[in-house]
């Protein structure tokens, strides 16, 4: 047993973080917005075949090194359908930008970009054109990063895939979206005790005050706990995949709840900058709120593990 | 990263399985909860079974008397043991998880000779003196006074939160040796035999109705020097040694139990029709998630521990986490059974009000919050 970063995969960890921070600079992101440059970048890093096998010309690794990546990205809050592509090439598909949606979801996200979407059933993985999803965009967005569509009906599509491939993709997507949340939970416990130890008020840093530190504690709690639990999940993944379901509801339902309170947190710590468009803040928590609905909520991982007891 | 265990582990997990049911067999039954002369002979018969069959002392040092496993073997024989039912380490805590480490590390040779074998074998039942009414948190402010006499010290004051004091033969006492020094810088880590005259032992009740606490006065108890474990007034950095023990693996048994708590109390929503409440559900699906992330943790601080022999950061992410998810699910049991009306011997109703110690000693949430801040964020004191 070995439960923390080897040697690759802190190397991983490492050109994954300078990637996003050549690529995905927050500023810079927010005034010029995704474009094919960054998603280039991406894909040179590897992030959607980082499970592609070797002779397809992928990493093949495993969803450890894959969760440690999406950490990673879920810190610099890396916009697009990422996680659906890396999905979809995992599965074979080879499209440039591909969608992942459940069937019978309410939305879509990022539907104009797409080249192709995969919708997940109980009875298998379905490919459909994206011209052929009849669905009207969602204005204002609710993430500025998250372009979201109403989905009006989907057609049945194209089976590509059977009942347990589907069940699969289905937890490696909740384990997933779950450490790009635990991203977010990190980054934001770090900006928010940045801040802490910056910020004077009655003469001295706000984050000398107990009341202060007991918020940033906390955020390093839930940081930590949904951090453990998103390993711990994605280690079963690849160990005995067939024992991933009751983790993998776990972890996500910790991380969907690490996300949202810690970038709560990180807007209360910085007081009223905090709440002003301008600070960034709000865009770790409104993303926070979109991911923490994909792969199952908080409600339907409660139920799943309530099941297995 | 990998959580499957080497083969050579997995044999160790072999053969502590296959011990165990044998092991367990030879014990008498169960004492009672307050019947404490019967807890410690039961607690230290099951300790010299251990070392008859060489699992004592796990994690101490071979130098020590003990085995020198890796925190990952530890990890596995308290998993194993706890599957099985054996017993918790129970009076022999403060010996084999406080005062022993800290002989082994600082004690002289003649020291480590006389006190550490008799720990290991079961013969010898430890307490701690470290609290006092005046010095919870704030520990160091602690004002039990020795004076030099001769070879001895003169030691007066009064401690609190001494477990299992009655029926204990040793204890590890903080006194304070230079009452003009700052506060740190003051103090002595003294073994005090408790049979000396001057001790008077007064158990207390705890919300629970368990009296495993004690107060102890102390008055003129005359302690030989030689019982000092290092330097005069360098006590706190021997207590900071004494503490660090404490953490890592420490609640395996506690943690695993709990998770069976919320198996049985999953079963009793089931029987009074209370599993059809979603938000009972819920409730008992997140409690279980939130054991399995501490699970997981503990797994990462014992790999942490391994790499760089000193247990993490994560210790009191740890402890205040199993805090408040134990508080969590013993809310959930009483609000589920007060109604059918509940008894001070429910597992669950104990549970309820034993989460309450869980989250004060050894440090409460709040110095724990305060650690964490400060250690491992960074932000100013």
């Amino acid at each position: 047993m070995n439960f923390d970063l080897g040697p690759d995969e802190r190397a991983l960890q490492d050109a994954i973080r300078e990637m996003c921070a050549r690529h995905f600079e927050l500023d810079d992101l927010r005034a010029r917005g995704m474009n094919a440059e960054r998603w280039a970048a991406l894909d040179e890093a590897g992030t959607f075949t980082l499970r592609v096998p070797e002779q397809h010309g992928g990493l093949g690794l495993g969803m450890t090194h894959t969760a440690i990546a999406f950490e990673q990205l879920g810190r610099s809050l890396v916009p697009g359908p990422v996680l659906e592509t890396h999905l979809g090439r995992a599965r074979g598909a080879t499209e440039s930008v591909i969608g992942v949606v459940e069937r019978g979801a309410s939305t879509i996200d990022h539907l104009e970009q797409l080249d192709v979407v995969v919708v997940i059933d109980a009875d298998g993985l379905w490919r459909v054109a994206p011209a052929d999803v009849r669905a009207e965009p969602i204005e204002p967005r609710f993430d500025p990063f998250t372009p979201q569509h109403q989905i009006r009906s989907m057609p049945q599509g194209e089976k590509i895939a059977g009942p347990p491939i589907a069940a699969t993709s289905r937890l490696e997507g909740a384990v997933l979206t779950a450490a790009f949340l635990v991203g977010i939970a990190a980054e934001t416990t770090d900006l928010a005790v940045a801040y802490a130890q910056q910020r004077q008020q009655f003469g001295r840093p706000i984050g000398a005050f107990q009341a202060v530190k007991h918020l940033c504690a906390d955020m390093a709690v839930r940081g930590e706990v949904a951090r453990a639990a998103v390993y711990a999940a994605a280690c079963l993944l690849d160990e005995e995949a067939g024992t991933a379901a009751r983790a993998t509801a776990g972890a996500k339902l910790l991380a969907n709840e690490a996300a949202v309170a810690n970038a709560k947190a990180a807007i209360q710590v910085h007081g009223g900058m905090g709440y002003t468009w301008e600070m960034p803040l709000h865009l770790y928590l409104k993303r926070a709120a979109v991911l923490a609905a994909r792969f199952g909520t908080t409600h339907e991982h409660e139920e799943a593990v309530a099941a297995t007891l | 990263m990998d959580l499957r265990f080497s083969a050579e582990d997995e044999d160790f997990r072999a053969r502590v399985r296959a011990w165990l049911p044998g092991a367990l067999a030879t014990l008498p039954p169960t004492p009672g909860v307050e019947d404490w002369p019967g807890r410690r002979s039961y607690d230290t018969q099951w300790q010299r079974t251990l070392f008859d069959a060489g699992f004592a002392g796990l994690d101490w040092p071979v130098d020590a008397g003990g085995q020198g496993a890796s925190p990952t073997r530890h990890l596995i024989f308290l998993e194993e043991a706890e599957r099985a039912g054996a017993p918790y380490v129970g009076t022999n805590f403060v010996g084999l998880l406080h005062a022993g480490p800290t002989i082994a590390a600082e004690g002289t040779p003649e020291q480590q000779q006389r006190y550490l074998p008799p720990i290991l074998r079961g013969d010898e039942v430890w307490c701690q003196g470290f609290s006092e009414p005046g010095a919870g948190s704030d520990l160091a402010s602690l004002q039990t006074r020795a004076l030099r006499d001769g070879d001895h010290y003169v030691v007066s004051g009064q401690k609190i939160w001494t477990s299992h004091a009655q029926v204990a033969d040793l204890c590890e006492l903080l006194v304070r040796t230079d009452p003009d020094a700052p506060k740190h810088k003051g103090i002595t880590w003294l073994i005090m035999p408790m049979d000396l005259p001057g001790i008077d032992v007064r158990p207390m009740r705890t919300i629970a109705g368990s009296s495993e606490f004690s107060e102890m006065f102390l008055d003129g108890v005359r302690i030989p020097a030689q019982n000092r474990i290092g330097e005069e007034n360098d006590g706190w950095r021997i207590a900071m040694v004494t503490f660090s023990f404490e953490r890592g693996t420490a609640f395996v048994g506690e943690l695993l139990a709990s998770m069976q708590l919320v198996g049985r109390l999953a079963e009793r929503a089931r029987k009074l029709g209370a599993w059809d409440d979603a938000g009972v559900r819920r409730d008992l699906g997140h409690l279980a998630a939130d054991l399995d992330a501490l699970w997981a943790l503990t797994k990462r601080t014992v790999t942490q521990t391994e790499a760089t022999s000193v247990p993490g950061p994560l210790g009191s992410v740890f402890k205040l986490h199993y805090s408040e998810v134990r508080h969590r699910l013993g809310d959930l049991a009483v609000k589920l059974l007060a109604p059918q009306g509940l008894t001070l011997d429910n597992e669950h109703a104990r549970g309820w009000l034993h989460a309450m110690s869980i989250s004060i000693a050894a440090g409460t949430s709040q110095i724990q919050r305060n650690i964490l801040a400060e250690r491992v964020l960074g932000l100013p004191k």
